[in-house]
């Protein structure tokens, strides 16, 4: 049974179509990467997939829900987290107390106007911040992390409302080699442990092969292949689309 | 009714005082549109021009050369001030946060009214009819002045002057690149210093101009500053900040509006003015011809770290200070009791400020809105209906917090400085009011007469209700401030698109939060109107906002304890020494902000904290 289905979906701007009708399924357990070439529409199908956009055509369905063109905050409710291309987490807050916003939210208890946020749920909150081995900056300005810690911040506030898919942008925009696969490492930890899945967008191939169980390969607005890693490296129309950066398979260091 | 003639007549004086509003408000747009500075003294260049350009034109020959030779030496003497301004002072200011832009601009407008009373004195000067124009012409029977048909013209022929200077010049091009990106420009090597500069000395020129042309239409006056500048305000937002030609359109519109609403609403210009304000914006949030506000770089100041609850001993501190606060009456003279009760009431005031400006990053630049609400709400339910103080009290808490639903509502599908616009306009919408319906609310004379129950009679029990009230209100907004309401508040300012995507309304949890400032604010008020016995107008201008806003500065911004320390140390200061001690208490007090800014901007809290380590804030 798959968790998201993405069925036809299409976006145009003025008369520019960016998406058109791309469909694709994410089961349990899959870590599937979204890559393209630039201009290729990724962002815009992950934007209609976040509730970002609003398909022009098609449907959205995760869970049994339709979600096509809900809010962000609906589609997050349903089940999915996100995280950012560019790390979005409360910076004038401790780490923990990040963590606790979200399961606040969680809760439904963001009017409370008495008793403080940090004596809530925080238990769950040192149990998220442990997950992604962040419990030792817990008491830490959120404005004063490394970028590989804010990373894994907001991981932890991403997976705070138990989500059973992982929307990530561009997640190792930004970071150090060593960082980026200490990352998703723990992505793929938390994807076995916890059940999830997870749709992620990535220039770095490095990160796409090296990582990614599935692969769906965007250009011009088209969904070309989908595949393992192995089929869709060796797929001759990807191998087109890439042509430009001919490189791209030989020497992105995969063998190594 | 009015017949077509004197319906055309108005249009075209209408349109004439578009021509003056446009110079202005093209000289603050452009000035915003490249500095991003909110320039609250923009009217203070207009006035500068007014009363320059009489001087210059006293000494010129009485000739048409000798008129339009001095409104022209007027405006560049207003440009090279302007300039100066701007090296000495504004220069700094620029990665600052808006609220402290606002501060500074403000600060400059008590400075130049201080030193042009100096000058000039407090009399209302016209300036003898310009020669050439002495005449009016008739249309449909109607007279109208030769030089107000003129002054039609000037803003199409400034408007025409600024497409090309903006399109044809180099220097144009540029100002147009950094309205749109101001650190690319930057990062192409262009001298931002002097581009600056240059923008600067226009955008004054200008309002030294229509400064220089309005005063043979009318006296010059120390309230042409504020009154200009809140016009100019309003035609910017209307027009899409930092859009010359949306300036323009919104000119002529608030112009016409204007002479026609002096005809039909009389009692209500400035009303109809902010209304047709608050309907494009929330059709068009951006303006007319507005495009989107590009992000800016967050400064150093905004980076925040976290609120700190109190340790134990900051707790018993606290204590030993309400304590010690409690036995003040009896060892000091009456009249430290009446001072340290009006810092009472004002901390509340300014604490329900700092709720929404440091917490929630909201500036409301029309807190005074609030405040008089209250102080009215009391004052008519305790003259007109009879009711006891309690009731005053209460009914002052639910209409400010009423204003809060009303304002909020509006405000918040708004950010950054339309969101501080419209705060404003919707104080300035009271405060006309308040003014104009003189059987309500007494117009300027206000409402006096308000009595306090006899066990609250003497300024010792009044003195205690106070600090009560304080220490109540105080100890309930930390609460909420550390409370998840306060985080959530927290969470729009600090990420947008985190808070939406864990499903906080941004939106719906602001509005709370004017609300519940709008409250305290109007409790402030209301124990205000109760400590005088009387309200007034004033309660909701621009100068009573103004005060909360340095007090929050001087206690300092991202402290928790800064609104209660900042009412202690500003009331003191302006208030009990320079009001009372001297006539120069606004150029005193203006340069007292500009150099808190300039040289502290942490505030005293702050400044403390920072010297002495961690520890509460």
């Amino acid at each position: 049974m798959s968790t998201l289905t993405v069925n036809g979906i299409s976006k145009s701007f003025y008369g520019v179509k960016a998406v058109q009708g791309v469909s694709f399924e994410i089961g349990p357990g899959q870590i599937m990467a979204l890559i393209g070439p630039n201009g290729a529409g990724k962002s815009t199908c992950f934007n209609m997939l976040n509730g970002q956009l609003r398909p022009d055509t098609g449907s959205v369905t995760f869970g049994g829900h339709d979600i096509t063109g809900s809010a962000p905050s609906e589609i997050w409710r349903h089940g999915v987290g996100r995280t950012f291309q560019i790390a979005q987490t409360f910076g004038s807050m401790t780490v923990r107390e990040n963590v606790q916003m979200v399961l606040h939210s969680v809760n439904r208890r963001l009017w409370g106007l008495w008793s403080p946020l940090m004596a809530g749920y925080a238990a769950e909150a040192d149990e998220l911040l442990e997950a992604v081995g962040m419990q030792e900056q817990a008491d830490r300005a959120c404005c004063v992390l490394a970028y590989g810690d804010v990373k894994r911040l907001e991981l932890a506030m991403a997976l705070a409302n138990r989500p059973r898919l992982l929307l990530m942008d561009e997640p190792t925009a930004g970071m150090a080699p060593k960082e980026r696969n200490e990352l998703m490492s723990l992505t793929a930890r938390l994807v076995t442990e916890r059940g999830l899945s997870v749709l992620f967008t990535e220039h770095s191939v490095d990160v796409v092969f090296e990582h990614a169980n599935t692969v769906v390969v965007m250009s011009r607005g088209q969904l070309i292949a989908r595949g393992t890693p192995e089929e869709i490296r060796e797929d001759p129309l990807v191998q087109e689309v890439y042509l430009g950066s001919g490189a791209f398979l030989e020497t992105s260091g995969i063998g190594q | 009714m009015y017949d077509a003639s004197t319906l055309f007549v108005q249009l075209l004086n209408g349109l004439s005082y578009s021509s003056t509003l446009f110079l202005v408000a093209s000289g603050l747009a452009l000035i915003f549109g490249v500095s991003k500075i909110v320039n609250f003294a923009h009217g203070s260049f207009y006035m500068l021009g007014a009363y320059v350009a009489l001087t210059v034109i006293s000494i010129m020959p009485n000739t048409a050369y000798g008129f339009w030779g001095g409104v022209l030496i007027a405006a560049l003497i207003v440009g090279v001030v302007g300039c100066l301004i701007e090296v000495t002072i504004l220069r700094r200011i620029y990665s600052a946060p808006e609220v402290f832009q606002i501060l500074v601009t403000f600060g400059l407008v008590l400075v130049f009214q201080n030193l042009i009373f100096e000058f000039w004195g407090p009399d209302e000067v016209l300036a003898p009819r310009v020669p050439g124009l002495r005449g009016a012409v008739t249309i449909f029977g109607e007279r109208i002045p030769q030089y107000n048909i003129v002054l039609i013209f000037v803003g199409p022929i400034f408007l025409g002057l600024l497409w090309w200077l903006t399109h044809r010049t180099r220097w144009g091009r540029l100002i147009r690149a950094a309205t749109q990106d101001r650190e690319m420009v930057a990062s192409l090597g262009v001298n931002q210093t002097t581009l600056f500069t240059v923008v600067f000395f226009i955008g004054t020129f200008l309002a030294g101009l229509a400064g220089a042309l309005q005063i043979p239409k009318e006296s010059a006056n120390l309230q042409m500053d504020i009154n200009i500048v809140v016009d100019a305000f309003v035609i910017v937002v209307i027009g899409g900040m930092g859009s010359i030609l949306g300036a323009f359109l919104a000119a002529v519109l608030v112009g016409v509006i204007n002479a026609f609403g002096v005809l039909f609403f009389p009692q209500a210009v400035s009303v109809l003015i902010f209304l047709v304000m608050v309907l494009i914006l929330i059709f068009r949030p951006n303006g007319l011809m507005g495009g989107r506000l590009i992000p800016q770089r967050p400064s150093d100041l905004s980076i925040d770290q976290p609120f700190r609850p109190q340790s134990r001993r900051a707790q018993q501190a606290t204590l030993a200070v309400i304590l010690a606060l409690a036995l003040l009456p009896l060892l000091a003279p009456i009249y430290v009791e009446v001072m340290m009760t009006e810092v009472f009431i004002l901390a509340i005031f300014a604490s329900s400020l700092h709720f929404l400006l440091s917490v929630g990053g909201i500036v409301s630049f029309g807190h005074a809105a609030y405040y008089g609400l209250g102080s009215y709400a009391a004052a008519l339910v305790a003259t007109r209906l009879g009711l006891p103080m309690g009731a005053g009290i209460v009914a002052a808490m639910l209409a400010a917090a009423l204003g809060g639903v009303v304002f909020g509502w509006f405000c918040t599908r708004l950010r950054g400085v339309y969101l501080a616009m419209l705060t404003l306009a919707f104080a300035q919408i009271l405060h006309a009011l308040s003014v104009q319906m003189v059987s309500f609310t007494g117009g300027d004379n206000g409402i006096v007469g308000l009595a306090r129950p006899a066990w609250l009679n003497s300024h010792v029990a009044y003195y205690y209700l106070a600090l009560g009230a304080v220490v109540v209100a105080t100890y309930l907004m930390r609460r909420a401030l550390y409370a998840p309401f306060g985080y959530a508040f927290r969470s729009g300012r600090d990420s947008l698109p985190r808070s939406a995507a864990i499903g906080i309304n941004v939106a719906f949890i602001q509005w709370g939060a004017f609300v519940l400032a709008g409250a305290f604010a109007g409790l402030a008020g209301a124990l205000m109107a109760y400590h005088r016995g009387s309200v007034f107008p004033t309660d909701f201008s621009v100068a009573t906002t103004v005060d909360a806003l340095v007090m929050v500065l001087v206690g300092g911004v991202q402290s928790v304890s800064g609104p209660l320390i900042g009412a202690l140390g500003y009331h003191i200061v302006s208030v009990e020494l320079i009001r009372n001690l001297s006539d120069y208490w606004r150029l005193i007090l203006g340069i007292f902000i500009i150099l808190f800014v300039l040289k502290m901007p942490q505030g005293i809290v702050g400044a403390f904290m920072g010297r002495f380590g961690k520890g509460e804030r």
